[in-house]
This record gives C-alpha cells, sequence and structure tokens, in this order.
C-alpha cells in the first residue's frame, strides 16, 4: 500500500465508491441479460408449441 | 459488407457475440494495469500530494461521460433519420452506463475538490453543465420508462438526446468559454506542451483506454439484452392476439 499521507482517506473513498459503482453496473448489466436470455427462451418455447 | 447490415438485429447479435467477450477481457486488463499502475507505481504530485491519484478515476470517467451522451446523439439521428431500431435500442442501452460514468466524474471530483479547493462543490460553469448533464441522463432514463410504446420513445428521447447535447458540449468546452469558475482546464490534449507530465499521463491513457472497452462491452452486452426484451414484448403480443 503506498503512503497516501493526510489525504488517505479523500483518495481512499473515490476509488471505493468509483469501483463499487462500476461493479455495480456490470452486475446490473449481466444480471438483467441473463434474465431477459431466460424469459425469451420461455417464450420462444411457448410460442413454438 | 455494408455498416449498415449491423442493424439488422441477428446480424448485430451475431457479430456481438464475437466481440464482447475480447472486449471485456480488454477491458479488465486495461483497467487492472492502468489502476494499479497509477495508484501503486505514481509519485504524488507537489502541490495535489496523493489526491493526483484521483485523476485516473476522474478524467476517464468524465471523458466517457460526455462522449457516451455524443454516442447516444450519433445512434438517435439514425433513429430519426433512418428508423433502424438496433441504433434507439443503443442509445438507451448507454444511458445507464453514461450515468454511472457522470456519477463516478461527480463524486470523484467532490472528494478531490474539497482538499484542494476548499469545497466539495461549487456553481463553476464545468461543474454546473456536467450536474445538468447528470439530470439529462436520468431525465432520458425516466422518459424511455416512462412510455409504453418503444416507437414513441425512441422518438422522444431521441429529440431530448438532441437538447442534451448543448450541456454535453457545454461540459467539455465551458472552461474554453468562461474564465471564471474553480475548474481548470482540461487534463487531455492534442497539444503536448498541455498536457500533465509523462509519469501521470501513461498510466492515464492506460484507464482511458479500460473505461472506454468497459463502456464498449457493457454497451453491446446491454443492447443485446433490450433486442432480446423487444422479440419477447414481440411474442406475448403475438400469444394475446392468437
Amino acid at each position: 500500500m503506498p503512503d497516501l499521507g493526510r489525504y488517505a482517506l479523500e483518495v481512499s473513498l473515490a476509488y471505493g465508491v468509483s469501483l463499487l459503482l462500476l461493479v455495480g453496473i456490470v452486475a446490473v448489466s449481466v444480471a438483467q441479460s441473463r434474465r431477459t436470455k431466460r424469459l425469451l427462451d420461455e417464450a420462444e418455447a411457448r410460442w413454438k408449441k | 459488407m455494408s455498416f449498415w447490415e449491423y442493424a439488422n438485429p441477428r446480424r448485430f447479435m451475431a457479430f456481438t457475440d464475437r466481440v464482447m467477450g475480447p472486449a471485456f477481457v480488454l477491458a479488465a486488463v486495461a483497467l487492472s494495469v492502468g489502476l494499479v499502475w497509477g495508484f501503486f507505481f505514481t509519485p504524488d504530485d507537489f502541490r495535489q500530494g496523493s489526491t493526483v491519484k484521483i485523476i485516473y478515476l476522474h478524467v476517464p470517467s468524465a471523458f466517457m461521460a460526455i462522449n457516451i451522451w455524443v454516442m447516444m446523439l450519433v445512434t438517435s439521428l439514425i433513429w430519426l433519420i433512418r428508423r433502424h431500431h438496433v441504433s434507439a435500442l443503443a442509445a438507451k442501452a448507454a444511458a445507464p452506463v453514461g450515468v454511472t460514468m457522470t456519477l463516478i466524474a461527480l463524486m470523484t471530483g467532490a472528494i478531490w475538490g474539497q482538499p484542494m479547493w476548499g469545497t466539495f462543490w461549487a456553481w463553476d460553469p464545468r461543474l454546473t453543465s456536467f450536474l445538468i448533464l447528470f439530470l439529462f441522463y436520468l431525465g432520458y432514463m425516466a422518459l424511455w420508462s416512462a412510455i409504453e410504446d418503444p416507437d414513441t420513445a425512441a422518438d422522444l428521447t431521441s429529440v431530448l438526446c438532441l437538447v442534451g447535447s448543448v450541456f454535453a458540449f457545454l461540459s467539455r468546452y465551458a472552461v474554453n468559454f468562461w474564465n471564471q469558475g474553480l475548474h481548470q482546464g482540461a487534463s487531455l490534449s492534442m497539444d503536448a506542451e498541455e498536457n500533465i507530465s509523462d509519469v501521470f499521463w501513461f498510466p492515464l491513457l492506460v484507464c482511458l483506454a479500460g473505461f472506454f472497452f468497459l463502456f464498449l462491452a457493457l454497451v453491446l452486452l446491454r443492447t443485446r439484452t433490450e433486442i432480446r426484451k423487444r422479440r419477447a414484448h414481440a411474442i406475448t403480443l403475438r400469444e394475446r392476439a392468437a
């Protein structure tokens, strides 16, 4: 860990918040993609019957 | 093969299926390298101290926040002129990524501003136009959600996107128009003399590439989701009619 001096809180907070938001948008996008794919597969299976 | 053939959802799905994985890998590699390099292996600035490390998040996210709106503007214009559904859905898919980037830029800017400017926020031209851009992103997403008919929603959100482009433009150039406010000049410039020192510049370039590839991967993934949603909705309508 580098020595962040008297700004350690600010730098850590900036990285923490940003990484949380980036991970969040990736997680939400992947979850929505999986859910929609499953719903479409079900709808197509129903329609083919 | 013409670029416009990708407006066909089937061709778009086939193409993006091959491209999306490598885009995620490039994003992960570039972000890991850039952020680790910037955080662990760059020196403190003589004036800003260790807060200079915040630029590896702030500058790429602000850059992407503005350019994602520009991408939405282009795809909205394609929708308005050529009526390609995939382009309207790509604009819709990009908005949540854009709002995330804008939020990161605003928050990291505020966190940096407190020790450097003595305040989290000032009604500076660039900060204010960026806040308005953030509100436009939220309004754009709300408008998509509020209208049931997808074509009407695409029409109205495209018009909103045209209006919001003024603030995307101002967010980039406000510091040049008004010689007032706290925000310094652009960190990114084609003029080498205006750029920051190489020791900060190279990891910043890697982070910029990482943020770009992350956006590319996410917008492809989210556009595919929107295309599937549209297809599922069409099947549901057919089932009801049958």
